[in-house]
């Protein structure tokens, strides 16, 4: 130990330049994003990137709760939901009679804060469980909002929903074409990614991890687990919200099939295929999703195969991922790493991290 | 006994029983510690000792009886609310959170006795709180791994980590599960001086199994057997009891 080492220069914010610390292949991804409409169509800007950030977002508050605080919850695509109805609902939409044609700048921070709320009781429910129970709770919730939501047509506009719900035309830009879209998307997600970063090493964040390895203890440094962790599915839906949001834009529409069963439990599927322990995981899990999604059913008949079948592939696809890496597309890209970096004599790994 | 009043002891315990199921592991406990008191809690294995530190803290608490921590009736209070006023411990098996670095663990315990727990803000580099997490690391001696992740640390580095967190903030009161368990020779002379050189004002209670240590920490002496107590006294008379240390003796290592 050296003398005259400094104790007041902290890790936590030691930062020779913030510029300075951002790895070489953010900027290469972060350029290639910016200037991708001059090199994509406008199907690939809209369908693919649009819809794989939005999944990407619901999946990212997934990934906050499951990988930084350990609770599992599949009630997401739930929060999104509600936040894409309360906008089709406060604000305007075809179905007149219900909604209530409030302008956007109420209408949008009503439906998050609603969201908020909503998840905040969920939470409140599913902080009483552990690991597959916490599943089932949030599962159950996921089904009986479902329900509701079809059954109810006072106020949800029951099996049909609400459609023409169209984005504000802010700044005289039309929002639902591909390129306008595609940066508004490509905005929030990109904002998101990076104050999750920048959370998880806030006092929050830090002690959302010390609670998931460790509830007891940080019992006994004076940590309110049980509020800690109701205050993760709060924080956690704010871009669950904004992601259903931009869903119901995206598709113009929102109805009980964008929070059925399926779709909630296709988050859990693109944040795991992803990886869960960095908030770009869910990134790369929902382009992955989206890929195959979109182009399984071209896939199987180019091979001469019925386009029916294009769950299998998906399916398979998922199948090969998580049999190879348990930490998802993440795990893999780590595994190849330490594979490069082996001794090429002794074939043994050389250093993790 | 006289009943004590609130300004007159640290810790005290009334009639405190805890049983699992028909197993009773405390029986009948009661005893006061005055503020600034060190006082050792020795006993063979299975005597309740740390059970009895799992009651105090409220991980477990207890099935009847009172705590009293400086006058307040805490025996139904939240673990997180006894450790903000100012009541800490130490784990016998290593409770530190391993994918986090040394530096990391004592800011979370510094974090979590102050305000602003649920902060998104990252702490700045002149943050109060993570001077105090330097001035801790260097007190145990560990300001040296301050960047390692814990599970890199040796046995006993984490040992002087868990103590470490255990004086975050301002503790009035500490209870020391072991501390010693595994140590090296030198490690454990380094030990009793971080021990004896913590402020006056703090008391603890130490529960050891080498007696060394314990009786030269301490000015006050209780004996468990079988949850309950068994004999109180100063070092000097404990450790010349024959009673005491046939059954020390013969409940540890028979």
């Amino acid at each position: 130990m050296a003398l005259f080492e400094p104790h007041n220069i902290s890790r936590i914010d030691r930062s020779p330049g913030w510029i300075e610390r951002i790895p070489g292949p953010y900027w290469a991804l972060a350029i290639l994003l910016l200037i991708m409409p001059s090199l994509a169509s406008d199907f690939v800007l809209f369908q693919i990137f649009g819809w794989s950030f939005i999944l990407g977002m619901i999946a990212l508050s997934l990934m906050f709760l499951a990988g930084y605080g350990g609770m599992v919850s599949v009630a997401q695509m739930s929060v999104a939901g509600i936040a894409g109805y309360m906008v089709a609902i406060f604000g305007e939409s075809a179905i007149d009679q219900i909604s209530m044609g409030w302008p956007w700048f109420v209408a949008i921070p009503l439906g998050i804060l609603i969201a908020a709320i909503l998840a905040t009781c969920v939470g409140w429910l599913a902080v009483r469980t552990e690991g597959i129970y916490t599943i089932m709770i949030t599962l159950a919730i996921a089904a009986a909002f479902f329900y509701f939501c079809r059954q109810n047509y006072t106020v949800f506009n029951g099996f049909s929903g609400f459609n023409g719900v169209l984005p504000p035309e802010l700044f005289g830009v039309d929002w639902r074409t591909a390129v306008p879209f595609y940066y508004l998307c490509l905005f929030w997600a990109a904002l998101y990614f990076l104050v999750v970063l920048y959370v998880s090493r806030s006092p929050f964040g830090l002690a959302l991890q010390g609670v998931r390895d460790n509830p007891r203890r940080m019992a006994a440094l004076g940590y309110n687990v049980t509020a800690h962790r109701v205050a993760a599915y709060t924080a956690a839906s704010i871009p669950a919200a904004t992601g259903g949001i931009l869903l119901t834009w995206q598709s113009a529409q929102i109805s009980p099939g964008t929070i059925s069963i399926g779709p909630a439990i296709d988050i859990l599927v693109v944040a795991i295929v992803g990886g869960l322990r960095h908030p770009i995981g869910p990134f790369i899990g929902a382009f992955v999703y989206v890929l195959l999604k979109t182009f399984a059913v071209d896939f199987l008949t180019s091979l001469g195969l019925s386009g029916e079948r294009f769950q299998l592939i998906i399916g398979l696809g998922f199948l090969v991922i998580v049999f190879w890496s348990p930490d998802g597309v993440l795990g893999l890209w780590e595994k190849f790493r330490n594979w490069q970096k082996r001794d090429p004599l002794r074939g043994q790994e050389g250093g993790i991290e | 006994m006289t009943p004590s009043t609130a300004t007159e002891s640290a810790l005290e315990l009334r009639n405190v029983s805890k049983s699992f199921g028909a197993l009773a592991a405390l029986s009948d406990i009661t005893f006061s510690v005055r503020p600034g008191e060190r006082r050792a809690v020795l006993g063979s294995n299975g005597a309740g000792k740390t059970t009895l530190f799992n009651c105090i803290t409220g991980d477990f608490p207890p099935t009847s009886g009172n705590i009293r921590f400086f006058g307040e009736d805490v025996t139904d209070f939240a673990p997180y609310e006894r450790i903000r006023r100012g009541l800490r411990r130490t784990y016998q098996i290593s409770l530190l959170f391993a994918g986090l670095s040394v530096a990391d663990n004592v800011y979370l315990a510094c974090r979590g006795v102050s305000r602003g727990r649920f902060s998104f803000i990252r702490p700045r580099r002149n943050d109060v709180l993570l001077q105090s997490a330097e001035e801790l690391m260097h007190t145990v001696r560990i300001d040296g791994v301050r960047d390692h992740l814990v599970s890199e640390l040796s046995y006993g580095q984490q040992r002087q980590l868990e103590i470490a967190m255990a004086l975050a903030g301002a503790p009035r009161f500490i209870l020391f599960d072991e501390p010693a368990a595994g140590l090296s020779p030198t490690e454990r002379a380094e030990l009793v001086n971080i021990l004896t050189g913590l402020p006056a004002h703090i008391g603890f209670i130490i529960i050891e199994h080498d007696m060394d240590v314990a009786l030269r920490v301490s000015d006050y002496v209780t004996m468990m057997h079988n949850g309950r107590v068994f004999k109180e006294g100063k070092p000097a008379e404990i450790e010349e009891d024959e009673e005491v240390q046939s059954l020390y003796l013969g409940g540890a290592h028979g």
